[in-house]
């Protein structure tokens, strides 16, 4: 087969699976619920138990959060890539698929691209939560539909690697378990909900690099929600917050996409 | 349809091996289905049967061994095998959360058709396969039987030269794996051909034209139904003692009555052995055990099940040694 040819192939197959995972979307109302529900309550949860204890010099705690729970939800919000794929593997779903003359890399492909549509509708509440509880953004009309971008191709990033755990685990619970275990540490670990200064040495450094300090660090500039007496960041992640969210989006894409359609190939029989 | 040229469509396997780690799954085992045949590949829960389908449908690769499916390599031409096949595997592979509507045209696409010809298909499907009424709810509603119905269906939209049903009646009740066998037969006439698993010897009965027994990974025994079934002999003698310490005097009469070895299942006092004339052992045997004061509770003539036709090929070797074996 022609590499046009291939392309389009995997093209058209990955528009038919994402097809059928956006109709699950609309008929499974417990997901839904997750998805809208969880990003909503954390906005209140932090906005009004830690909003009042927590100050940020110079600023306004809720506005600082905002960005820092944008981040952890969509990277959340990659479970459930990973759970999509463990599911259908336990249920035959992707024997059935790999014995049709498909693309190999369109069930993937196809869950990555549907589960935007998670991100994006988890973010849309998060955003009409936030404004309601006093968050404002300050930036431009452009640096808004960038910080929203980011967001977004970061998680859709972060969906190629939970989509690779979730072809190497035997049921989707297993998947849910270990990304509590990995992305709490990962989210919190960094400056989503207290600046990174405030952190003990080595916990300092690991939070300047981690790249979910990056994007938190990218959209709350990019909203405008620095407090002004914020004295400019050292580290070059920080500086470069951008840069260094996007270096990694690329990067965590180029290993883990051609990582996860190996993984899928080998998956299933017995 | 063009008829001609004449199309393969047979499948060939030669000395399939597989292993995971340490398991033999499959050990040389060899497969010939002529096309437009059905081939019954017989065997227990972890015989191999399922590796062996994987293999041929391209979901594993083989340690050692090769296969062909309508002429076409299982590994190098795995695309052109794919495009040649259909699978029903032994769960019901289908998504509840969508109608049978949409997982027939998801599966159609998936197969390269267009849009309308997809939906043209899944219609069509849905019509012979009586699930026109519910076709349009989510399959969350659907009984076991709707679900492998419409995974069969699914197995279908391709017309594939090749069908592949993995234990396609497991779990299903009678009435169902009846429906079952009927829409596998339909197929059959149009000219598919069909490898078959199951643990059933009636099922590779009644669709089968040839059957393969397998165990530990290998063929054990060829041949049609009738050839198999002889070579079990005809019916078995079943009886049950009430106390155990009758045991052995019960099978020495039993030895005497039968055609073969007597089968003893020491805890729960039950003998079997193959009989010729099925009326007349009984009624010996019955005598012979009142005369000795040995209390039966139990005694029936039945047709030879698969686990006899196991006992048979799997102890061949020890039968004339031993009269006495246990029961798994």
């Amino acid at each position: 087969m022609s590499l046009g040819k291939a392309a389009v192939q995997t093209a058209r197959d990955t528009i038919v699976i994402a097809h059928r995972n956006i109709i699950r979307i609309r008929r499974v109302p417990d997901v839904m619920a997750f998805v809208l529900v969880q990003p909503l309550m954390f906005v209140l949860l932090f906005a009004y138990v830690f909003g009042g204890s927590i100050s940020i010099e110079g600023g306004n705690y809720r506005e600082f959060l905002i960005a820092g729970i944008f981040a952890q939800t969509v990277v959340f919000g990659a479970t459930f890539t990973g759970a999509g794929l463990a599911e259908d593997l336990q249920k035959g779903l992707i024997s059935r698929f790999r014995s049709l003359p498909m693309s190999r890399s369109a069930v993937v492909a196809g869950r990555t691209a549907s589960d935007v549509i998670y991100n994006g509708l988890s973010l849309t509440v998060m955003t009409i939560a936030g404004l309601l509880v006093g968050w404002r953004i300050r930036g431009s009309i452009a640096e808004t539909i960038v910080a929203f971008a980011l967001l977004l191709f970061f998680a859709y990033a972060f969906s190629w690697v939970m989509a690779c755990i979730g072809l190497l685990v035997p049921t989707p619970e297993v998947v849910n378990n270990a990304s509590f275990v990995v992305l709490f540490p990962l989210t919190f670990i960094a400056n989503t909900f207290v600046p990174a200064e405030s952190l003990p040495g080595p916990l300092e450094t690991f939070a300047e690099w981690n790249p979910i300090s990056a994007i938190t660090q990218a959209t709350r500039e990019l909203f405008g929600n620095i407090p002004s007496g914020t004295p400019e960041p050292t580290a070059w992640p920080m500086q470069n917050s951008v840069i260094y969210s996007l270096i990694w989006t690329v990067g965590l894409i180029a290993v883990f996409a051609p990582l996860a359609t190996r993984l899928y190939q080998r998956t299933g029989g017995r | 349809m063009t008829p001609n040229p004449p199309v393969d469509t047979s499948i060939r396997a030669t000395g399939l091996v597989k292993t995971f780690g340490e398991v033999v799954a499959l050990d040389g085992l060899d497969l010939f289905v002529e096309g437009g045949s059905v081939l019954g590949l017989l065997g227990p829960n972890g015989s191999g049967k399922t590796t062996a389908v994987s293999i041929l449908t391209t979901l594993l690769t083989p340690t050692a061994g090769s296969a062909t499916v309508a002429g076409f390599d299982v590994v190098r031409q795995a695309r052109q095998v794919r495009r040649c096949i259909g699978l029903s595997g032994q769960y019901a592979a289908v998504d509840e959360h969508l109608t049978a509507r949409e997982n027939l045209h998801m599966i159609g696409r998936l197969y390269g058709l267009a849009r309308r010809e997809a939906q043209r298909r899944a219609g069509d499907l849905l019509e012979q396969f009586r699930l026109v009424d519910a076709a349009d709810r989510p399959l969350k509603t659907y009984s076991g039987g709707m679900r492998r119905r419409l995974d069969l269906a699914g197995a279908l939209i391709g017309e594939p030269l090749v069908l592949f049903l993995d234990e396609p009646t497991t779990g299903l009740d009678p009435r169902s794996r009846t429906e079952l066998w009927d829409t596998i037969r339909e197929r059959v006439a149009r000219g598919t051909t069909v490898l078959l698993t199951t643990q059933y010897l009636e099922e590779a009965d009644q669709l089968a034209d040839d059957i393969v027994v397998i165990d530990h990974g290998r063929a054990i025994a060829r041949g049609t139904a009738e050839e198999l079934k002889r070579q079990v002999g005809g019916e078995h003698l079943d009886i049950t003692v009430r106390h155990t310490r009758n045991i052995e005097q019960a099978s020495t009469t039993l030895k005497a009555a039968g055609t073969g070895t007597v089968r003893v299942d020491v805890d729960s006092g039950k003998l079997s052995v193959p009989v010729s004339s099925g009326i007349d052992a009984l009624r010996q045997v019955l005598k012979e055990l009142e005369t000795v004061g040995i209390e039966v509770i139990d005694i029936a003539l039945r047709r030879p099940t698969l686990d006899d036709v196991f006992m048979k090929l799997t102890s061949r070797d020890v039968s004339s040694t031993a009269d006495v074996e246990s029961l798994k």
